[in-house]
């Protein structure tokens, strides 16, 4: 299959699948808060622009609603939550280092490989392009589960967690052109209520530990004492 | 009925949320919870004399299986409401949190309970990863009501964990949808459990087995199942007791009823393919797992609350060996351990928070002579950790009976770790909770204002089970086991 063959809209879907998880890879290592944020917000509109163009392709109007959704809440909401608690606790130039990048990134890397080796054979069986598009959302929704683990602040662990949720609903739009509309609502409205329920979070922890640095947190875990 | 059952959470957690502080606002969730009960149970009698029922657009469906889970869960739910309500006046006047918080309390209380009730009465598996999801962000906060710094702590690994778990979960009922979608026929319906049932011989078996590694995955972490339960001991151990009794004893319920609905689903797709059993041995190796490190965990406890979340790690362990062993005798137990575990931990839990707060801690170490200071409790403790550790007559010992002879017969060597397993918990359980119920008390350490109803009632129903399975719920069972494994135990 060559990329040039396909048809323009497949092309620009795949280009931004592919951008999505470029920018997976970006906020995995990145050193700076601000800019993992930022590159999330990026992120959700990617897959804002590609849920706008599966409903014009598919004539499918509730996609449009849904792409709506994800712009308001990816986009503009959550982003602008997170800039907000930044300038509340002045995290601008606070630096989030991941302790060993260049192995994080290669061990992203290799789980892509992983993904796709394990899609393949649904991908010999079903349409040109859904093979790569789940092996792409595949490794967004793991990678930001190491995203998970190897970053130490609130703020780039929500970025994390929201990133999950955005490899999600690609999937959901670009494999199976969307969910039930029923569906669609509840997770949009978990997802609403999570980022509201992050909000509270911010400020109890900061309350408590003076601090958004998750890594200070460890009272509770099973260790001799 | 299924649809008041439904609604009076949402309307009690509507009203609570607002009247919650009042000074009559436990007795409210009492008698709302009692209402929520009664129409369960209306509910239930209707399915057991007409069969399944089917909501219009097939969005609800009721068998066998979930009905007894309702009623179970409605039944807690009541009880936990009975005991948390002199439990938080108590917590209130030791001044460990404010009396607005109560609203929170309330409203989130019975708002869980609605999450919960969705996610076993739907029939589309969108609406139950979204209603798991739910269950989550609304007991979150409860964990954290208390706000000291372990309870931030606790709540935020349990959101985490929990949501990035669930969200596997989700990819599973998108890659489910996926392979669903291209079955001929099956336009919106695709998501609907009954439709996928009919249609399993149909589905791509490759995807779906794939979408079963990331549900498994998604449910377990919710389940508890080893290596994803790092949040529920914390969660338990910092959240207000009434909470830990409806987590330990009906969340993980759900989680693992979930579990066992796409299990049906996968087993039917997986039949004729390359690994025909993918479910059973991921099912029985988490199982085991869990049950073995939780068991060993037990013995390094210093946290009464975490004692006995361990403990339910375990038996959720068990219970997911047992589903996954498959069989009508295996299914039989499971479904019989699912229904003693629910009533013997939240009756655990109960006592354990009148323990705590006659002791001012939750440590082991301090919690001393509860026999000598309120006999109730001190009874209360013992019994139930004898029949949570499987003694006869009581109904755990029953379940884990049927289990063990289901062993026997399909994977006999299996029984070797699964004893060995019991003997460590047992022996866990009980070197931590002698000393607490027969040392000898502090001085000035003086008995509180409690209510055993509800820790008398469950063990009695316990006991019950133990003796002899009454006629009604024995076919009852069997229906759900008929449902599962496609034959009849009795």
């Amino acid at each position: 299959m060559f990329f040039a063959h396909l048809p323009v809209h497949e092309q620009i879907t795949l280009a931004f699948a592919a951008m999505a998880l470029m920018l997976s890879f970006g906020m995995l290592i990145h050193p700076r808060v601000v800019t993992v944020v930022k590159m999330f917000a990026l992120q959700g509109l990617f897959v804002s622009i590609v849920t706008a163009l599966a409903a014009t392709i598919d004539n499918a109007p509730h996609l449009y609603f849904s792409a709506l959704l994800t712009l308001i809440l990816k986009v503009i909401l959550i982003p602008y939550m997170l800039f907000r608690m930044i300038k509340k606790f002045d995290m601008y130039f606070v630096q989030d280092d991941v302790l060993h990048p260049v192995l994080t990134i290669l061990g992203a890397g290799a789980l892509v490989i992983f993904c796709y080796d394990r899609t393949l054979p649904i991908a010999v069986s079903a349409a040109s392009l859904t093979g790569h598009l789940i092996a792409i959302c595949m490794s967004i929704v793991l990678i930001g589960m190491i995203m998970l683990i190897s970053r130490k602040t609130a703020i780039s662990q929500v970025a994390g967690f929201m990133t999950i949720e955005n490899g999600l609903f690609f999937a959901a739009v670009s494999i199976t052109d969307g969910m039930p509309m029923i569906v669609e609502f509840g997770v949009a409205f978990d997802v609403l209520v999570a980022s509201v329920i992050f909000g509270v979070f911010f400020l109890h922890i900061k309350e408590s530990i003076e601090s958004l640095n998750i890594g200070s947190m460890a009272d509770l875990s099973e260790k001799d004492s | 009925m299924l649809y008041a059952t439904l609604t009076i959470p949402v309307v009690a957690a509507i009203i609570l949320s607002v009247l919650g502080h009042k000074s009559y606002g436990g007795s409210l969730n009492v008698i709302l919870s009692f209402a929520s009960l009664g129409t369960a149970v209306v509910m239930a009698i209707e399915v057991l004399k007409y069969g399944a029922i089917t909501s219009p657009h097939d969005l609800f469906y009721i068998d066998a299986f979930n009905v007894y889970l309702i009623v179970l869960t409605t039944f807690v739910g009541f009880t936990t409401s009975l005991f948390s309500k002199p439990y938080m006046a108590h917590e209130q006047e030791l001044g460990k949190l404010p009396k607005g918080r109560l609203r929170l309390y309330h409203g989130s209380f019975q708002g869980f309970m609605f999450t919960m009730l969705l996610a076993l009465s739907t029939n589309n598996l969108g609406v139950l990863w979204v209603s798991m999801e739910g269950a989550t962000l609304s007991s979150v906060l409860l964990v954290s009501l208390y706000r000291t710094k372990g309870s931030i702590e606790a709540a935020w690994k349990y959101f985490i964990l929990c949501g990035v778990g669930i969200a596997q979960a989700l990819f599973g009922t998108i890659l489910l949808y996926f392979s669903a979608r291209s079955v001929t026929g099956m336009g919106e319906d695709a998501l609907l459990w009954t439709h996928l049932l009919e249609h399993t011989s149909e589905l791509n078996p490759v995807a779906v087995s794939l979408a079963f590694a990331f549900l498994m995955v998604g449910y377990g972490t919710k389940a508890g199942l080893v290596p994803l339960h790092n949040w529920l001991p914390d969660a338990h151990s910092e959240g207000p007791t009434p909470m830990s009794a409806v987590l330990s004893g009906l969340l993980l319920n759900v989680a693992l009823y979930a579990l066992v609905r796409v299990k049906m689903i996968t087993d039917g797709a997986l039949v004729e393919s390359f690994q025909p059993h993918l479910t059973s041995y991921l099912m029985m190796g988490f199982g085991l797992l869990s049950f073995m490190v939780a068991g060993l965990f037990l013995h390094r406890q210093k946290d009464i609350k975490r004692l006995f979340s361990y403990s339910s790690i375990e038996h959720m362990g068990l219970m997911t060996f047992a589903f996954g062993l498959g069989g009508p005798l295996a299914t039989f137990g499971a479904l019989l351990h699912m229904t003693v575990h629910s009533l013997t931990k939240s009756a655990i839990f109960v006592t354990v928070g009148h323990a705590s707060q006659i002791a001012g801690t939750q440590r082991l170490a301090n919690i001393r002579g509860l026999i000598e200071t309120q006999p109730a409790v001190g009874w209360g403790l013992i019994i139930g950790t004898a029949a949570i550790a499987g003694f006869p007559p009581f109904g755990v010992f029953t379940s884990e009976f049927l289990l063990l002879s289901a062993t026997i017969k399909t994977y006999p060597w299996l029984t070797v770790p699964l004893l060995t397993g019991l003997v460590i918990a047992f022996a866990g359980l009980f070197r931590s909770i002698q000393p607490v119920v027969f040392g000898t008390a502090p001085e000035g350490q003086k008995p509180i204002h409690i209510n055993t109803w509800p820790v008398i009632l469950h063990f009695g129903l316990v006991l019950w089970l133990g003796l002899s399975i009454p006629d009604f719920l024995a076919r009852w069972f069997d229906q759900a086991t008929l449902l599962i494994t496609g034959s009849q135990l009795l």
